[in-house]
């Protein structure tokens, strides 16, 4: 699933890999990931903090630093971005590929009105529209993004916006090229709960209308629930599973996805703790032997520790489990156990 | 800030302070009589004007110096120099320091170590010493003090300058604008040292004042403006040589006097008014 659409392909990520050299050692933070983002298409990418998701999308774009190691492929458009030279890069960013970040308020520059940023980028790409001509397009865009009165909008600044507001501001900063694919990580993260709907159906409205590939970085399922088509779910660097999103929430076939699901509260469920995921996320420089989940996984076998699983086919999805076919067989109180062993603890 | 631009608003804004007041005042004075005292001038600040050595009076209000000129003349006049002279030493330092602490801070490495080792070897020589040193060798004149100033000077603004850029540069509407196809320049100018200029421009207020009081100095021990130039540290010599005739020094004594504090109260006012840590 994941591995086919290579025909109409957008981006093709293929054994990503990311380390950073730190004290004579090498910390991998991305350890061959493959993904891949078809045009229109809306592709979550979901893990916890530390689990190399933004990593490993802003090393497809060159943005990790110079002691990052990349290797693998990234083809975008048939074009292959590792090793690309970083003045090539530079034309693709913003333009072909755009880019936005977490907190809405820190990525645009105080001092710059948001129309004159939008300026900027649309120069930046395409030095040979006029200033009048960018400016009205500015208003073009803020109005896309459904910013209201855009014409007196684009005179304000960053700190007249509220987070909303300027999360929109960024997407209209980052479609203001005609991207094919934009990248956004976790776009919705910093802004109230109302608002993320909102800003999460503009991304929508614009996938339709443009036609962008949108590749949707996050740590919130209940944003990855309504707004992607599939999801690849990161642990550790790599992809543990993949699936379209109904099957990823149908029937989950890797004990990570399953632990992420049951934390999710449920409305109709009355329960006095939370669940949560036993334990926390591997370290870089301490990585568990075989599957790097499973210290923490209520599944694991003695193979487990030593056999690091492959991503294959496992009923609807893809999945890197050893009992990816038979997490059924297990029961399902033993499946809790270390949910209630935390329980106890406490 | 939010809360308060609600409210109704009777008094004057904050940053409005006396001393930012009084500061504008005196130097709005100084800038006037800069610019018109060749209209108005009482006397010839070169001519002799009467006898020599005369004590305050109504003809002339600070007496005479020792060659017979008006003290008072001279002094109105050595604005003229001293305002020039600090403007474009503080102008040359600030060029010449932000965009090499900005290039140190940006870049690193070893341009950005080289630099800032430059810096540290300036910054170790007592100011006015260097200063001294190095206009005595390009010989006496308004110029080459100048110069020396700013060679002086610019470390200041280059540290200041980098350490800005350092935090800045981190920020992440930098790698917003990364992210966005903008190239090194770019970055550099427009979204980098757009934001660092604050502290840079609080300080250049504040050695306005400093930069007058060290051309005067240099003048005093006869490393700047030449006699008969009416520059205040040269009048202040006079004025020590004779020493009971205390009106001689006390008008450009003076003079330099309200420069430094002026443009001490008006830097004072600017920080207050553009730190948003102080509202």
């Amino acid at each position: 699933m994941i591995l086919k659409h290579q025909d109409k392909s957008l981006l093709s990520v293929r054994n990503l890999t990311v380390g950073f050299h730190v004290g004579g050692v090498t910390l991998d933070a991305v350890r061959g990931i493959d993904l891949d983002v078809a045009r229109g298409e809306v592709l979550g990418v979901v893990g916890e903090s530390g689990s190399g998701k933004s990593v490993a999308m802003l090393a497809c774009l060159g943005l990790v630093p110079r002691t990052a190691r990349v290797a693998g492929s990234v083809r975008f458009q048939g074009q292959e971005l590792v090793g690309m030279p970083q003045s090539d890069m530079r034309k693709l960013r913003g333009s072909r590929i755009g880019m936005i970040f977490q907190d809405p308020l820190s990525s645009l520059n105080p001092v710059l009105t948001i129309g004159a940023q939008i300026v900027e980028a649309i120069r930046l790409h395409q030095p040979g529209i006029s200033r009048k001509q960018a400016s009205d397009r500015a208003v073009e865009l803020l109005d896309l993004v459904a910013v209201p009165e855009p014409d007196r909008r684009v005179t304000q600044y960053p700190h007249e916006f509220s987070g909303g507001m300027r999360q929109r501001a960024m997407i209209a900063m980052a479609v203001a090229n005609d991207p094919d694919l934009l990248i956004a990580d976790e776009p919705t993260t910093a802004l109230d709960v109302t608002v993320q709907a909102q800003v999460l159906d503009v991304l929508k409205s614009l996938r339709d209308r443009l036609g962008l590939g949108i590749v949707l970085i996050t740590h919130d399922l209940g944003v990855v629930a309504g707004n992607v088509d599939r999801v690849a779910v990161i642990y550790s660097g790599r992809v543990v599973e993949a699936a379209e999103v109904g099957a990823l929430f149908r029937d989950p076939r890797h004990p990570y996805t399953r632990g992420l699901l049951s934390s999710i509260p449920k409305l109709d469920e009355k329960r006095e703790r939370l669940f949560s995921i036993e334990g926390t996320p591997p370290p870089l420089g301490r990585r568990p032997p075989g599957c790097a989940y499973h210290p923490r996984c209520t599944y694991a076998r003695g193979v487990c520790a030593t056999d690091d699983p492959a991503l294959r086919v496992a009923g609807e999805s893809l999945s890197a489990c050893h009992f990816a076919d038979c997490l059924e067989e297990i029961p399902v109180h033993q499946a809790l156990a270390g949910a209630e062993i935390a329980e106890v603890r406490q | 800030m939010a809360a308060s631009a609600t409210l109704p608003r009777r008094k004057a804004p904050d940053w409005l302070t006396t001393p930012l007041l009084a500061g504008a005042l005196v130097i709005l004075f100084w800038i006037v009589v800069a610019a018109t005292i060749n209209l108005w001038a009482p006397y010839d600040p070169l001519a002799l004007a009467g006898r020599r050595l005369q004590p305050p009076s109504m003809a002339h209000w600070l007496g005479t110096d020792a060659l017979g000129r008006d003290v008072l003349t001279r002094t109105l006049y050595g604005v003229q120099y001293s305002l020039p002279v600090a403007l474009g030493v503080v102008i040359s330092a600030v060029v010449i320091g932000s965009l090499l602490g900005g290039i140190a801070g940006f870049v690193g490495g070893f341009i950005g170590a080289a630099i800032m080792r430059l810096v540290d070897i300036t910054l170790s020589f007592p100011p006015v010493l260097l200063a001294m040193a190095v206009a005595a060798s390009l010989g006496p004149g308004l110029t080459n003090a100048g110069i020396a100033m700013v060679l002086v000077w610019w470390p200041v603004y280059a540290r200041l300058m980098r350490g800005q850029v350092l935090e800045v540069r981190e920020r992440e509407h930098v790698e917003a604008a990364i992210a966005g196809g903008a190239g090194r320049t770019r970055l550099l100018f427009t979204h980098i040292l757009s934001l660092c200029w604050t502290p840079v421009l609080i300080n250049a207020t504040m050695d306005f004042g400093q930069v007058v009081l060290l051309a005067a100095s240099l003048s005093f021990i006869g490393l700047g403006a030449t006699p008969p130039t009416p520059e205040w540290g040269s009048m202040v010599a006079d004025g020590a040589i004779h020493f009971y005739q205390w009106w001689i020094a006390f008008g450009p004594g003076f003079a330099i006097l309200t420069v430094v504090l002026g443009f001490n109260f008006l830097g004072d006012g600017l920080r207050d008014m553009l730190d948003p840590r102080t509202h």
